[in-house]
């Protein structure tokens, strides 16, 4: 059997055709974009040619695109660079408790630097309520945070009402778009959004590139000191073939997006329904429709997702217990904790996202090779026989 | 998953000894479903000598292969052998632990050092 790749959240592997749009930017194109001369300015046409693509893209002006290293720069520009632009008007921010780390980590240091920071809570599926963020603000508010869509468990969040809310009281609108740029449509101007970060990787381009958008007049100190690149936003000399890439990846996503966007919301409803025909004692995690077409959390009584994640691996299907990011730390998801699920069940967990490549073929490997992995756990399972227990005592 | 020794993935894959066990002498039931691990010990004894031994376990794929290797390793041991198996001896019998998982050796060294006690106070009630 080929293996099975249904880890696309973690990252995606690159479109050939990416690969390929990039390559005479290595050896023949070589310039450095700041540079005078034909070599320097080829290059920058080609990055200028890119910023315009992706600008096209969220409905936004070229200027207002700064390239970065990746997602995680991003959010902590937006919200550091917001922070120390801004701390003069007020010292608080708003986000939520399901953040990428990206996200929860830069208010935290901003905590420690006095800012106070307030994580709103969600709801049983994940969502954060609009008049939650509206009764949030106070006359110190500077920003508000909220991911467009989250990355464990596939929420999508009400972006545009927050938005809105963001726009009447002057106050700047981030959203970590990481999830959802190239997969879902966003047009800043319909969402009211000022500050929005984004990752190459995610979209079958390549790692290392991302952006950040920043809507004009948007005041944000840089994290990055030195030349002028970017506008003055962010020194560096620019990652010309990451920014071909990135563009590139953006053009073939915007050209199939929605027939993908449909594709993938059946193949993931396809295996939601064949799980919960097969096993008893499942959970999905995120809300039913309001999710990514891609994302399948689950959480399964009486076992560790890791367990889970092993065994599949060695039937040659590749998922998560959440994010790759923590999947290190022995910690159970915040963003599991945080929609209100015990620590057993979020220990539990597990996250299958879909791709380009998936086909029927590979949703049906998983209905047959998930409920085989679950029954070889849950026979070495001490909860799962308490849980038959109580079970049999209540039926009697 | 490379983070684990061939010798972890082998007990995880076939796990040894794995069930609950019919009239045991010692039972050690440790951890919390809270803190992601729960392993439940059995052992049967005869004449000071630990004849077989068997576990169930919710866990990662550390605490199961822990589970398994420390069922191995007690088998055929006498009860004062047994209780000097150190966490360190089953995270070495199975080629070594991630540092973040050798709290899945404690664990192991835990039920077995409670399924011992069990059976030493079993024997001290038992009408001779």
């Amino acid at each position: 059997m080929n293996p099975i790749y249904m880890d696309h959240a973690a990252t995606t592997p690159t479109d050939q055709r990416v690969v390929e749009a990039m390559l005479p930017y290595f050896g023949e194109i070589y310039g450095n974009p700041s540079s005078l001369h034909g070599f320097g300015q080829e290059a920058r046409a080609a990055v200028e040619a890119a910023r315009a693509e992706i600008a096209r893209f969220l409905g936004a002006k070229p200027t207002e695109i700064v390239f970065t290293s990746g997602g995680t720069e991003s959010d902590n520009f937006a919200i550091k660079g917001t922070a120390w632009a801004k701390r003069k008007r007020g010292n608080h921010i708003i986000t939520s408790a399901i953040e990428h780390h990206a996200v929860l980590e830069s208010c935290r240091f901003l905590e420690k630097e006095g800012f106070r920071v307030t994580y709103l809570p969600v709801d049983g599926d994940g969502l954060v309520a609009p008049a939650d963020v509206a009764g949030a603000i106070t006359d110190q508010t500077i920003l508000i945070s909220i991911m467009h869509a989250n990355n464990e468990i596939g929420t999508i969040q009400p972006i545009a009402e927050i938005g809105r809310i963001a726009k009447e009281k002057g106050i700047g609108f981030h959203t970590d778009a990481v999830q959802t740029f190239g997969h879902l449509p966003i047009n800043v101007d319909e969402l009211n959004i000022d500050l929005l970060s984004a990752s190459a990787h995610k979209l079958y381009g390549p790692k290392g590139i991302g952006l950040l958008y920043i809507r004009k007049g948007t005041k944000l100190t840089p994290l990055m000191h030195g030349g002028d690149q970017e506008n003055g936003r962010r020194a560096s000399t620019q990652n010309v073939p990451g920014i071909v890439g990135f563009a590139k990846a953006a053009e073939l996503a915007a050209a199939s997006m929605h027939e993908e966007m449909a594709r993938l919301t059946s193949l993931r409803d396809r295996l939601i329904r064949g799980l919960f025909e097969r096993l008893d004692g499942i959970r999905l995690n995120g809300h039913p429709t309001r999710r990514l077409p891609n994302n399948i959390n689950l959480s399964v009584e009486s076992i560790e997702g890791e367990g889970i994640i092993l065994s599949l691996d060695m039937m040659g299907i590749a998922c998560s217990t959440g994010s790759a990011c923590t999947s290190s730390s022995l910690e159970p998801s915040h963003c599991l904790l945080a929609i209100g699920l015990p620590h057993e069940l979020s220990h539990g967990s597990i996250r299958f996202s879909l791709g380009k490549q998936t086909r029927e073929g590979d949703i049906d490997a998983v209905l047959e090779a998930l409920p085989q992995v679950v029954g070889r756990l849950r026979a070495m399972s001490p909860l799962y026989d308490q849980k038959n227990l109580k079970e049999r005592e209540e039926s009697r | 998953m490379s983070q684990y020794s061939e010798k972890v993935m082998e007990h995880f894959a076939h796990p040894r000894n794995v069930g609950e066990m019919e009239n045991p002498d010692g039972v050690g039931r440790v951890g919390n479903p809270t803190c992601g691990d729960i392993m439940n010990l059995y052992l049967k004894v005869k004449d000071g000598v630990i004849t077989d031994a068997t576990f169930k376990t919710f866990g990662c794929g550390a605490a199961i292969a822990t589970s398994s290797m420390v069922t191995e390793l007690v088998k055929g041991k006498t009860v004062k052998e047994a209780l000097s198996i150190s966490n360190r001896a089953v995270a070495e019998a199975l080629g070594g632990l991630p540092p973040i998982k050798m709290h899945c050796s404690v664990l192991a060294e835990e039920a077995l050092k409670a399924a011992l006690d069990d059976y030493v106070a079993r024997q001290g009630k038992k009408p001779e």
